[in-house]
């Protein structure tokens, strides 16, 4: 579906909902939900993964200098705070 | 006319089910729609019938396996009743929601509590607003018929919608009828195999039960409306269509002895057989009474049955189910709600009949006939009534 989801007319969805084409959840951007976000300490952090392999929803990226950020698709549970091994992730509050 | 013979109704149906070439049947055994299905697993453990049959824990899982098998292009085909149907809720509106044509038969019966095996509509008016097609049937002929009938629709790219044929329990499951089958080769001619509309395959890959934000949640059930409510030409079509094969018609409304009536019954399913013996009996006797069975439930046949109620005066809805606390019992409530908007109507009366199974006799008709007549001349003294309550 190439419109905006809130331009879509009932008459142009696929009968039963179908989606005909892949990746609409990739434009649906989740971590807008979140109301906290992990923010790394990099003086502490030694690029090991953990929080990339224990994130439930992909959220977390390596960067090209081997550090992770957050995505867009980050939801905020603190899973990655709670289990880094050192420490090194902060649950912030979202602002605004 | 074809030779008929005799046949318990749920093996008609059965057989009805095996002559539409079903292919998948994921059904869970439940009192009074058990032979259906016992016989059906039958035919397939015998090799008459080429279809996969799912034995399942539970009504949930029986509608839920009938969801995917839909979804891969199969045809589909389950059986309930009363707490089963009930089991099933949640997922009934996931089929017709991803449009998916199961078909189903609903063997009417009586929900608990109190524990009652019996017939009435209780079950499936509970699940009325499920967005499925619902017809309702009055005898074992009918049962057979509607049954093959609602693959036809139910597939149909116009229509694209699960389909529920109600049958009473008891009343008409476990008793023998005289029927007229149809040969293989006639109904294969009838009914084309299922071409599937979307269906899952790996060389083209879809995503089916997607969510919907609420941006979007309200298209997609105007979209559901506007498909059950269209869905009535094509339903007509089949019908018309099984009118010329067998000579047996049928219409969204139907009408007995209507002509002149001034007071005219409403009534759905098997008991409007023993209705039209009280009719015949009240009609010798002078009386102006007739009777309109509604066949088709959803999608609400208004303009058939506006026309058929317009000109009486007096209009008595008879339910086989209650709406506890509600405005007035299902089948009351829509009827009167379709008649409002007209500038000339009549008074509808609403009456609670039969419920878990209790015999109605063609007097009990006429009692209320003229408890009606009483009724209205001095202004109704209930919203709605309940016959042969003692106490």
């Amino acid at each position: 579906m190439s419109k905006a989801w809130d331009q879509v007319t009932w008459q142009e969805l696929e009968i039963g909902g179908v989606l005909t084409e892949p990746g609409s959840a990739r434009a649906y951007r989740t971590g807008d939900w979140r109301s906290m976000h992990p923010v790394w300490d990099k003086t502490r952090c030694l690029k090991c993964g953990v929080c990339w392999t224990v994130c439930p929803e992909a959220g977390i990226s390596e960067e090209p200098d081997g550090y992770f950020e957050m995505n867009d698709y980050c939801k905020g549970c603190g899973i990655c705070a709670k289990e880094c091994v050192t420490g090194c992730i902060t649950m912030v509050p979202e602002e605004g | 006319m074809g030779q008929r013979i005799g046949m318990e109704v749920s093996i008609a149906v059965s057989h009805a089910v095996q002559l539409a070439r079903a292919e998948a049947i994921a059904a869970y055994p439940i009192t009074p729609q058990t032979h259906i299905v016992e016989h059906l697993s039958s035919l397939v453990a015998n090799g008459e019938l080429e279809a996969e049959f799912v034995t399942v824990e539970s009504e949930h899982s029986a509608m839920s396996a009938c969801v995917g098998s839909a979804a891969t292009g199969a045809r589909t085909y389950t059986a309930t009743s009363s707490q089963g149907l009930a089991l099933m809720h949640e997922i009934l509106f996931i089929a017709s929601g991803m449009r998916l044509p199961i078909v189903m038969s609903v063997a009417n019966r009586a929900l608990s509590a109190p524990l009652n095996i019996w017939n009435d509509h209780g079950d499936i008016m509970a699940e009325k607003d499920i967005g499925w097609i619902q017809v309702f049937v009055e005898n074992g002929q009918e049962s057979f018929d509607h049954h093959i009938m609602a693959f036809k629709i139910a597939e149909n790219h116009q229509v694209l919608l699960p389909t529920i044929i109600n049958l009473d329990g008891f009343i008409l499951t476990h008793v023998v009828e005289p029927l007229e089958m149809l040969s293989q080769e006639t109904v294969d001619k009838f009914l084309p195999p299922l071409v599937p509309y979307h269906r899952l395959d790996h060389k083209k890959p879809v995503t089916m039960g997607a969510f919907a934000l609420p941006e979007l949640y309200a298209e997609t059930k105007m979209a559901h409306q506007v498909a059950l409510t269209n869905s009535y030409q094509p339903i007509l079509e089949v019908w018309r269509e099984w009118g010329e094969l067998t000579g047996r018609h049928y219409h969204p409304v139907e009408h007995y002895r209507t002509e002149g009536a001034k007071v005219l019954l409403l009534i759905m399913g098997s008991l409007a057989e023993v209705a039209e013996v009280a009719v015949d009996e009240m009609q010798d006797a002078g009386q102006a009474v007739g009777l309109i069975k509604p066949r088709l439930w959803r999608p609400f046949p208004f303009q058939d049955l506006r026309q058929a109620l317009a000109g009486a005066e007096l209009v008595i809805v008879c339910d086989r189910a209650m709406s506890l606390g509600g405005a007035a019992n299902p089948v009351m409530a829509e009827v009167r709600s379709a008649l409002y908007p007209l500038a000339k109507k009549p008074p509808v009366l609403g009456y609670a009949v039969g419920l878990g199974g209790r015999d109605v006799q063609p007097q009990a008709f006429k009692d209320l006939v003229a408890h009606a007549l009483s009724e209205i001349k001095q202004g109704p003294s209930e919203e709605y009534y309940m016959v042969g309550v003692r106490g």
